[in-house]
């Protein structure tokens, strides 16, 4: 077996050395019923290249977004990631280190998470940030945690353009803990009243822009009417690219803003691992959830980095922590932060005002296609279409003239009405003038 | 002295090293790196893109002026991230064995499975006839866990083993809601992980510590003790914290079911186990499992990682959604509680379907394994355990007596006893050893503790100097050879850090230097 360095000469030599007869004394704790005498009913071991012959004709059933042209958005989003980020996070000091317990040999992972912290606290247009979280629906939900926590209220509105994803896990939260919440109607045009649910039990409201309708919102109003009531405003950002072009939540009075940074650096992965963010004012830190990282000097007065807070954390704190929160994102932390350094603020700028042209342009292609309407006036790189018929058919036909076209709002949330004839498009820098076309040719046929 | 025909000498001259102070500040390979923020420039890019194609904004006039951000080109940005990862221990360099982190192995072909287009660049909200090899991989995933742990079913989404506990605990609470029978307190032993009580805790339940007996396990007649009709369930780690398998664990569950609750397993250990019994036959109910421990997937610097949790034909029905249905060669997914037939999920914990790209790993790594490899792979982990225990066994003090342990063996520190040499201390001086320390003050019910977990990956070579090391430096400890243990490490990039500076005026992202204020 090539992973196991032990041979049976050493094995045998060991066991004397330890003073039992062999392998079965050293598990004579598992009561002998239920010790298994067999091996487990999976096949033997197998070399790299059966492996690879196995798993890569699963790999090959799949359509890869490269492969055609490609429009799936709602939440993770396809970008080009440069060649250097993947080389560096694969590095074995990044790739194979434990959580940076012993700070004085952990600095590569330190820096870098306290590079990601500033980062994210930029982009966001806020103070603080942590050290990431599994992704950003999680950090949504943790969100809402954190904001009970501190305004010692429980009851949560919802914007009926989060994410449905997102908001089915704070429902479930909501549920097991038996909190109120009020989740609006879905909104894909802007219908919504959002501060006439903000009452005196409310304890934050939760806001996505780009919605996941991509409609573009400014949050200011709802920010000042919160906080006329003592409310924490939540802002949601599942498109990080689009911080490129878009007033950061920070401006606009967001008290959380979480965000799923996948865009930057990490891969579509069939929905994870992505990286989580999580931002914050300064003044509401000690109930911030998950890891954070910071600066301190050594016994030398050298500047270093070290985990920070963890009185905050369940290793310490255990029942009475603010979340059970153990890890977070560190690879995929790392990869956002190699690709944004690289990135800087005029690659990021660039890159998003090109999604955003690409957007106009082919919202502007599908608008002229008979019997299709765009229903998103404003946007970043994603948008709604309104199209005859149901969305998911026109979906799954446009599959067969081989282009992946959105989401049909249907299969996000069954259980709302009046979007089955929509479909969520998104579109970024790597789709080409042609794809578009090939996406306009596609409909016009699949409609006709 | 030799030399060789231009006059450069080929042999030492002036003999031995000394630390003298450099210019920079940096050592040979040991360079000291700036911050992003302090090398970089918003100007530059280190990505090439052509202009934007003209367009008529329509971004609601919300459009951003500036950001803030550095640049750094690629040559710079290379050199950084390089530098900055070498002051980083990793298992590719050397011994790393902290107990109850299994720090095994990361192979790199299962880095190269994860990376194929067909997983790694599709998209989870795809038309599922799209992607049915992933679905086909999570379905194959899923029936490798059950078989090897004899369970029902797999909640496959839950994103890391702390996000698994409250999976298990959720559908725990939820078949009682379900039954009439809602409970408000959980049963927690002293020497579970910090992850346990904080789950409860979320989850709206009181925690009940249980005592652990003198030979650092569980005993049935302390769980029966603390067992009522308020108590949902226990939560127990077994193999347990101390790194030993809980021998009355079948008891345990008898008592917990006759009392109607639930047995929640954390199988952060199940490392030590597999292949060699299955959680099923001892009585669990829901148990998470680490890919990051037991089946390899990456620690990458704390993450990501991912928490698959089994479930018992009770629980079975309220796991979470979604979950991937098979239909002869044809697979699909439940994305919705309203969707989920016959079964009543207690919700979503994230979006999309769960760490697929971890997924691949721990499949890749469990197909290199086999069924015999798997269970090699258990026996090694616990035979270099053992190895260390009698290495070690007796210059180091075990709380708990000698006896045999499963994968990971714990000592305290009254061995250290009056020779001034803390376990901190002790463990900073394995560092410039060359090795990483072992897990300090956990579990918390052991004064001191230093918990080994050598894993299977060590060969006898790399155990041998392990121990030897450790021998050495007790001697030293012994020996009042402070210099080594007080001020170490000596040889590392940093110095002790402060952590208390750190956590008084936290300081967790970078700003400019403010600039001196003027004298008035």
């Amino acid at each position: 077996m090539r992973y196991l360095p032990l041979t049976d000469d050493d094995r045998r030599s060991m066991f004397s050395d330890i003073g039992v007869k062999g392998i079965d004394d050293l598990f004579a704790d598992i009561p002998e019923d239920v010790r298994l005498k067999e091996l487990v009913d999976l096949p033997r071991h197998a070399g790299e290249l059966e492996v690879e012959r196995q798993l890569g004709a699963m790999a090959s059933r799949n359509t890869a977004a490269s492969s055609v042209p490609f429009f799936v958005g709602c939440g993770a989003y396809k970008h080009h990631v440069p060649a250097s980020v993947d080389h560096l996070i694969q590095r074995s000091e990044f790739l194979t280190a434990y959580t940076p317990y012993q700070p004085e040999i952990s600095q590569g992972t330190l820096q870098y998470l306290f590079e990601f912290q500033t980062q994210v606290a930029l982009l966001t247009g806020m103070e603080v940030a942590n050290a990431s979280m599994y992704d950003g629906s999680t950090s949504c939900g943790e969100a809402v945690l954190m904001a009970h926590r501190l305004t010692r209220r429980s009851r949560a509105v919802l914007s009926g353009g989060l994410h449905p994803q997102y908001r089915n896990i704070i429902e479930t939260l909501s549920h097991l803990s038996r909190t109120p919440l009020e989740a609006l109607v879905a909104d894909p045009q802007g219908d919504e009243d959002i501060i006439a649910a903000i009452d005196e039990e409310t304890s934050c409201v939760v806001v996505q822009s780009p919605d996941v309708f991509g409609r573009v919102r400014d949050l200011s109003d709802i920010a000042a009417a919160a906080h006329e009531k003592g409310v924490l405003l939540i802002a949601v950002v599942t498109e990080i690219v689009s911080l490129g072009a878009l007033k950061p939540p920070g401006e606009m009075g967001a008290d959380i803003v979480v965000g799923e940074g996948q865009s930057i650096g990490v891969g579509l992965n069939f929905g994870g691992p992505y990286v989580g963010l999580l931002a914050t004012r300064q003044k509401y830190l000690r109930q911030m959830p998950g890891r954070v990282c910071g600066e301190t000097v050594d016994a030398n007065g050298k500047r270093g980095f070290v985990l920070t807070l963890s009185t905050r954390e369940q290793h310490i704190r255990r029942e009475k922590a603010t979340s059970n929160i153990c890890t977070n994102s560190g690879l995929c932390a790392l990869a956002f932060t190699i690709h944004l350094a690289l990135l800087g603020e005029a690659g990021l700028m660039r890159l998003a005002s090109i999604n955003h042209a690409n957007g106009v342009a082919l919202a502007d292609g599908l608008s002229g296609i008979k019997g299709v309407e765009v229903i998103t006036p404003a946007f970043f790189n994603e948008f709604t279409i309104r199209v005859p018929g149901k969305g998911v058919d026109v979906i799954d036909a446009l599959v067969e003239k081989g282009v992946l076209g959105g989401v049909p709002a249907t299969r996000l949330a069954p259980d709302q009405k009046g979007l089955d004839d929509l479909i969520i498009v998104a579109a970024t820098e790597v789709n080409t003038a042609d794809d578009r076309e090939a996406y306009v040719k596609a409909l016009k046929e699949v409609l006709s | 002295m030799s030399m060789n025909r231009g006059g450069r000498p080929t042999s030492p001259q002036g003999g031995q090293t000394s630390d003298h102070p450099t210019f920079t500040g940096n050592k040979a390979l040991q360079i000291e790196e700036p911050l992003i923020f302090e090398v970089g420039d918003v100007s530059k890019t280190g990505v090439d893109f052509a202009e934007a194609e003209p367009h008529k904004a329509r971004l609601g006039g919300l459009e951003r002026q500036s950001i803030g951000l550095p640049g750094l080109t690629e040559p710079e940005a290379m050199r950084h991230y390089v530098r900055i990862s070498q002051k980083n221990f990793a298992i590719d360099a050397g011994v790393y064995p902290l107990g109850s982190c299994t720090m095994k192995h990361n192979a790199r072909l299962n880095e190269k499975m994860a990376r194929l287009p067909g997983f790694g660049d599709v998209h989870p909200l795809q038309p599922q006839s799209t992607v049915q090899g992933a679905l086909e991989l999570i379905d194959k995933l899923a029936a490798w866990l059950l078989e090897m742990t004899g369970m029902a079913c797999v909640a496959m989404s839950p994103k890391a083993g702390a996000h698994g506990e409250f999976c298990g605990m959720a559908a725990i609470k939820s078949a009682q809601i379900a039954k009439g029978d809602a409970r408000s307190v959980v049963l927690v032993p002293e020497s579970a992980h910090g992850t346990n009580p904080a789950t409860a805790a979320l989850l709206g339940y009181k925690v009940r510590d249980i005592p652990a007996r003198e030979d650092g396990t569980v005993s049935p007649e302390a769980v029966k003790e603390a067992l009522g009709p308020e108590v949902a369930g226990i939560m127990l780690t077994n193999p347990n914290t101390c790194g030993l398998f809980e021998r009355d664990i079948v008891a345990i569950a008898d008592a917990v079911h006759e009392a109607g609750a639930y047995f929640y397993c954390d199988g952060a250990n199940f490392n030590a186990i597999v292949g060699k019994a299955k959680p099923g036959d001892l009585g669990v109910d829901c148990m998470h499992i680490n890919p990051h421990k037991t089946f390899s997937t990456p620690h990458g610097g704390g993450g990501p990682g991912a928490g698959p949790v089994v479930f018992s034909e009770a629980i079975a029905p309220y796991a979470p959604v979604p979950y991937v249905v098979r239909d002869g060669d044809n697979f699909s997914l439940v994305e919705t509680v309203e969707a989920a037939k016959g079964a009543e999920p207690f919700g979503r914990q994230t979006a999309f379907h769960g760490q697929m790209g971890m997924f691949v790993r721990a499949l890749s790594y469990m197909m290199s394994h086999g069924s015999d490899g798997l269970r090699q792979a258990s026996e090694d982990a616990v035979l270099n355990a053992n190895y260390i225990r009698a290495g070690l066994r007796d210059v180091m003090s075990q709380p708990f007596g000698d006896q045999v342990c499963m994968h990971e063996v714990l000592f305290d520190d009254s061995f250290l006893k009056d020779t001034g040499v803390t376990t901190l201390d002790f463990a900073k001086a394995m560092i410039d050893e060359g090795f990483h320390p072992m897990t300090m003050y956990f579990p918390l019910v052991v004064h001191g503790a230093m918990l080994i977990e050598p894993t299977e990956s060590e060969s006898k070579v790399a155990l041998d100097q392990f121990i030897a090391t450790l021998r050495d430096l007790v001697k030293g400890a012994k020996d009042g050879d402070l210099g080594r243990f007080t001020g170490a490490p000596h040889h590392a990039p940093m110095a002790r850090l402060d952590e208390t500076r750190a956590a008084r005026e936290p300081i967790l992202r970078w700003r400019p230097e403010q600039p001196a204020e003027a004298a008035e």
